[in-house]
């Protein structure tokens, strides 16, 4: 018999080749994860091996799991908004976004424009922001080294314009029920609109490392493929239904805030598979930069309040020192916090990573009764087991790395 | 956006009048109150029928209301990428009640029903592989419970003795501050401290 020859042949008299154990045991477990640099945070895969085919593939998720839902029980509105800062910490305001919109949505309270168009402006630097590190870490699990470093050089940029709105270069809670937390200085929206005009020439130079790059080819043309009727059953949205040729995206099928009011085009791929995800990621980074300066230019000309001035949102500093209506509205706000109420919203954005909605049930006091975070990552991971059946080992990391995951929204 | 909610609505209820309880358009959201025998065969119609196509199961979840006698609600979000529309469905449960699994009909239920047996211990029938998900190994208790305390009931630490990690009983140096700020002239529905006498009267 030659080495490596794995059929068990039968003779005339009736004997067989003989069998170490190590043949007969066919299938191989391995677990790959918690602490794997590809896993992308703390993701457990238990792999059946047939070889070096995968049989099976069972994801175990929660070991970042923190009891978000349990914990905004116990606390009003206001104090749960810096939770979602830490689900998709990749894209913070994004996700305080939804929050903010469904509150907004059972109070009636209607935002005012400039604070608007800074969200537009924030959430599309938060989208840039996660493609940014999904597009160079999917390269770096697949071998190259290079685009992430260069990669993580305009992340740095970015997160300054995040400090410099807010304070906090990664938890802003920048986005409040009713508006913003402060307003934009003028120098700020010229210097990203100065950031918009270099960006091209950064995504130009991660393309070119890229997308013609052989290997990087190999790796991703082909491996995993989603069909459109895969996107159904299972759920996908976001870049997981684009990439498959549905022009699906929330901020131009069911427009929230004024996304109504901008000009971007909706890339979409053709295969379905990593490369073509990884098409339509550095696609949307161009759109996202092209709806950036949009909103600079609109916040040029569009002044006025940040805030809808109410009662759940705080007085102006000015009228606090005059008014003692003002001041105990203050007080009175950061304690006890504002009422909603009651009632049931879902409210869903277009987060990088797909529909990141939140479902709030209010019953009239000052905390939620129940809300429910509804992460993308969640649905994609799950169909894990399904995409990565009959690839190879190797190609786990080339699906990982493109279904995108952060754990920290899938755990919650 | 709204008659044409009522409109769907009304279509639904028309060829599944047994399933479909009530159906509310609140905040232009359109929810239905479906009651447990018949969730199946609304799906089924909801993602089939062509005025429906609510192919794409965004969302299980589940609310606790411990006063109730069906003491959780079921809440299922449906989307028609197609037709650009959204539905809830709502069914009221027993806590010995069971389920139906949606598995077949959308095979992304797998995880969402495992985490609302995880977080509310709502039993789903026909579901193939009903483990926790989002808690620990060998974790007791069903954290979303009203009834379960925010700060459970074990803490882990690493024991240097033992070299292991070790589970015990909660202990607090200070009692979890679930601070209630309601003025107590307009809310509040228990004793103040200091008001023990006035009721005993």
């Amino acid at each position: 018999m030659m080495d490596g020859d794995i059929r068990r042949n039968t003779y005339d008299d009736g004997s067989t080749d003989f069998e170490t154990g190590e043949q007969r045991i066919r299938n191989f477990n391995i677990n790959f994860g918690p602490q794997h640099p590809a896993a992308h945070g703390v993701l457990r895969l238990v792999i059946e091996l047939d070889g070096e085919i995968v049989e099976r593939c069972d994801p175990h998720i929660g070991l970042l799991h923190r009891g978000t839902e349990k914990l905004m029980e116990s606390r009003t509105y206001l104090q749960n908004l810096p939770y979602f800062d830490r689900l998709d910490y990749v894209a913070p305001m994004n996700q305080e976004h939804a929050w903010c919109l469904a509150i907004e949505r059972l109070t009636g309270v209607q935002v005012p424009r400039r604070a608007s168009l800074i969200r537009v402006l924030y959430s599309e630097i938060g989208r840039v922001l996660s493609h940014l590190l999904n597009v160079t870490t999917q390269a770096m699990d697949v071998g190259a080294l290079t685009p992430p470093l260069w990669g993580f050089e305009e992340r740095e940029k970015l997160m300054v314009f995040y400090e410099r709105a807010c304070g906090a270069r990664l938890h802003a809670a920048y986005f409040r029920p009713g508006g913003v937390h402060v307003d934009l200085p003028d120098q700020l929206v010229e210097d990203i609109d100065q950031w918009a005009v270099e960006f091209p020439k950064v995504l130009d130079d991660i393309d070119g490392l890229l997308t013609e790059n052989r290997i990087f080819k190999q790796r991703n043309a082909d491996i995993g493929v989603v069909t459109e009727a895969d996107i159904q059953k299972w759920g996908f949205s976001g870049v997981m239904v684009r990439g498959s040729g549905l022009a699906w995206d929330l901020r131009r099928a069911q427009p929230y805030e004024c996304y109504d009011e901008f000009e971007f085009q909706i890339p979409v791929g053709k295969n379905g598979d990593c490369y073509d995800r990884y098409l339509c990621r550095m696609e949307e980074m161009r759109q996202s930069t092209s709806i950036i300066r949009q909103a600079c230019a609109k916040l040029r000309v569009e002044k006025g309040d940040v805030l809808a001035r109410g009662k759940i949102t705080p007085p102006k500093r000015g009228e606090m020192k005059t008014s003692m209506e003002a001041l105990i509205h203050h007080f009175k706000l950061y304690t006890e916090g504002f009422h909603v109420p009651a009632g049931e919203v879902y409210a869903a954005v277009e987060a990088p990573k797909g529909e990141f909605g939140v479902f709030l049930v209010a019953d009239g006091t000052n905390k939620p009764y129940r809300a429910k975070i509804r992460a993308p990552g969640f649905l994609h991971l799950q169909a894990m087991d399904y995409l990565m059946c009959g690839h190879m080992l190797a190609d786990c990391s080339a699906v990982i790395g493109s279904l995108d995951v952060v754990f920290g929204e899938i755990d919650r | 956006m709204s008659e044409a909610l009522q409109e769907l609505a009304a279509i639904i209820e028309l060829k599944r009048p047994e399933a479909v309880q009530s159906s509310v358009i609140v905040h232009g959201e359109l929810t239905l109150a479906v009651n447990l025998a018949n969730l199946e065969h609304l799906v089924e119609l909801l993602r089939d029928d062509p005025a429906c196509r609510f192919t794409s199961l965004v969302d299980i979840t589940a609310i606790d209301h411990p006063e109730r006698a069906q003491r959780f609600d079921v809440v299922y979000h449906f989307l028609s990428m197609y037709r650009n529309h959204r539905i809830r469905l709502k069914v009221a449960v027993r806590e010995d009640e069971m389920v139906p699994s949606l598995i077949d009909l959308h095979p992304c239920a797998n995880w969402f029903e495992r985490e609302v047996f995880d977080m509310f211990g709502i039993l789903f029938s026909g579901h193939p592989d009903l483990r926790r998900i989002l808690t620990d190994y060998g974790f007791r208790g069903h954290p979303l419970r009203k009834d379960f305390p925010t700060t459970g009931y074990t803490e882990v630490r690493y024991d240097e003795a033992l070299k292991r990690v070790v589970y015990e009983p909660v202990k607090l140096v200070q009692e979890y501050r679930q601070f209630d700020f309601m003025s107590p002239w307009e809310g509040a529905e228990y004793i103040l401290p200091g008001d023990q006498k006035g009721t005993t009267k």
